[in-house]
């Protein structure tokens, strides 16, 4: 769904682009190094104005997978209707990837789900707070090491009685 | 959950002193579900509102991690329960992407009448509640007495009337019956004429337009920089709409418009809801007259749908599939691969993004919520606006909690 123009100028634009085509989706792994960069030139460039989503997958049990975590960037544009999937992998101890949100309002709460959820830390969004979870929780949830069940986190919450609520 | 004062606090808070703090929620009538806004006030005018969720968040994404294809649609229908059908169609069109699965053209029809009716359950519901909030309660009772028709039409097709988890891999649980159609034709025929007068009831109300015109305004950019969808960034005049746009399952061959408006107000929403109620009758009304005979399920040699009990017990490939997918250790054979699939559901782009390793299994099924990105818009629209107006952008938005925190 993508035009091959648009990835004429983002492989001319950008080294090290890893493309690759499944169900007519075009997606593109982006090196670490270059996101800074590229999502700026997608949505100036090419016209990607609409952040379709912003989610992870924790690649810890995925057969031959070589990193930990893939961000996905869905992106699709309002006049072509072009679409387009950018994925970011990033790896154990630095989980930093520069924030979306001055390019796409809309990564806010996106981004925010995803550090609730997988513990990427957002470098530059503005209120990087849990937000489907409780503040005092510690653990990512959605993350492979995570038990489907918990580890109890919720026996570990202060119990407020009537008086001191 | 509490918020931490700090979330509310601003550099400027020393010389507002009569600046006031108010809870909205969780428990509170107009926030039909549990969702919580704390809202900090200048007399009765609205300053800032700090949306506070997840008291509903139940894991629905882990979950998907552990149930399988066919099994996780149950979970879907708790995703958005006004329109649990529009779910099942999103998440196993979704499914059939990633499999790379073509359903039948009598399936598509099936799944394309469900799903336009989900939206009119779904768009009655949601302007009946905006009216009820602001006052008018019998435009809600006309909208709940067709739902409840629409119910019967469900519980006709599957059984359920309000959790459906009416689709399967390759086709749906059952196939549509003479009833149902006849059902189906008796709504699209009546329900012209309660739109009617529920436009009459509406439409020209001065309490009505006073509450609703120029409340909540969203710009076209901003609905788009914002990640809005649906009739949300329609009444925006955002011209998307994944039914034209993408054409998925039976749409390209029907005739139908999109509805679309320019003032992005509560007003504005309140109409493309209206107006999109009756583009689906017209493609209901198509649809179910064209409605294409032949299997409704996939063949047996793709081997993701259980096959007719005839099949099983007259053909030996019937009878190896049904084992086969009825065998815990067997199933169908998923790709190790991510997918991206997305319908127009009745809040705006439903997708699941999901991701196979081989196994019946999804190892990541991520699910896009029209809902969550919405009410991340809340704060922007309600700024400057007084404290009855947060139930009318709130309706207006179509907020609901179990999609909203899943």
């Amino acid at each position: 769904m993508t035009q091959s123009a648009t990835l004429d100028k983002l492989n001319a634009a950008f080294t090290g682009l890893a493309v690759s085509e499944f169900r007519s989706q075009t997606r593109v792994v982006a090196p670490r190094e270059s996101a800074g960069a590229i999502f700026p030139f997608l949505k100036k460039e090419c016209g990607f104005d609409l952040l379709v989503d912003v989610t992870c997958v924790d690649y810890l049990n995925f057969r031959d997978a070589k990193d930990r975590f893939g961000l996905v960037y869905l992106l699709a544009s309002t006049t072509t209707n072009e679409r387009l999937t950018i994925r970011v992998f990033v790896n154990e101890p630095d989980l930093t990837v520069p924030s979306v949100t001055p390019l796409w309002g809309g990564a806010d709460w996106f981004e925010r789900e995803v550090y609730d959820m997988f513990g990427i830390i957002f470098d530059g969004h503005p209120d990087l707070r849990r937000i489907l979870m409780p503040f005092e929780f510690e653990a990512f949830p959605l993350r492979k090491d995570y038990p489907l069940q918990g580890r109890g986190e919720r026996h570990n919450f202060p119990v407020l009685t009537r008086n001191r609520g | 959950m509490p918020l931490e004062p700090a979330t509310l606090a601003s550099p400027h808070d020393d010389a507002q002193d009569y600046v006031w703090t108010l809870n909205f929620g969780p428990q509170h009538p107009a926030t039909h579900t549990t969702l919580r806004l704390v809202l900090k006030l200048d007399g009765e005018r609205v300053i800032d509102a700090v949306p506070d969720i997840g008291y509903l968040h139940s894991g629905f994404e882990k979950i998907g991690e552990s149930l399988n294809y066919n099994q996780y649609v149950t979970v879907t229908d708790r995703m958005n329960y006004i329109s649990p059908l529009a779910n099942n169609v999103a998440w196993h069109g979704a499914v059939e992407r990633l499999l790379g699965l073509e359903i039948t053209p009598r399936c598509k029809y099936i799944r394309t009448i469900v799903a336009e009716l989900a939206r009119i359950s779904d768009h009655l519901l949601c302007n009946g509640a905006v009216g009820l909030d602001v006052g008018a309660f019998t435009y809600f009772l006309y909208a709940f007495n067709r739902r409840e028709d629409l119910y019967n039409i469900f519980e006709c097709l599957c059984g359920a009337r309000f959790t459906n988890s009416y689709t399967r891999t390759g086709g749906v649980m059952h196939d549509a019956n003479a009833e149902f159609v006849e059902l189906v034709r008796k709504f699209v025929k009546s329900m012209p004429k309660t739109l009617d007068d529920m436009d009459k009831l509406l439409n020209r109300n001065k309490i009505f337009v006073d509450r609703t015109k120029g409340v909540g305004i969203l710009s076209k950019e901003e609905a788009t920089n914002r990640s809005c969808t649906g009739p949300i960034a329609r009444a925006s005049g955002v011209t998307r709409d994944l039914r034209k746009d993408e054409p998925y399952l039976a749409y390209k061959d029907f005739d139908f418009q999109v509805c679309c408006a320019t003032a992005g107000d509560c007003f504005a929403r309140y109409l493309v809801r209206n107006a999109e109620i009756r583009e689906s009758l017209k493609i209901v009304a198509q649809a179910i007259e064209n409605l294409p005979s032949g299997p409704v399920n996939v063949d047996i040699g793709e081997r993701t749908a259980i096959p007719t009990k005839q099949a099983v017990y007259q053909t030996i490939e019937g009878c190896i599939s049904h084992f086969e997918l009825t065998m815990s250790n067997r199933g169908f054979e998923v790709p190790s691969e991510e997918s991206y699939a997305a319908i127009e559901s009745p809040n705006g782009e439903l997708g699941f993004y999901l991701v196979g390793d081989g196994s019946e299994v999804a190892y990541r099924a991520r699910c896009r919520p029209p809902s969550f990105i919405h009410f991340s818009v809340f704060p922007q629209l309600i700024r400057g606006h007084t404290l009855s107006d947060v139930v009318a952008v709130l309706g207006s938005l179509n907020i609901i909690a179990a999609e909203l925190d899943r």
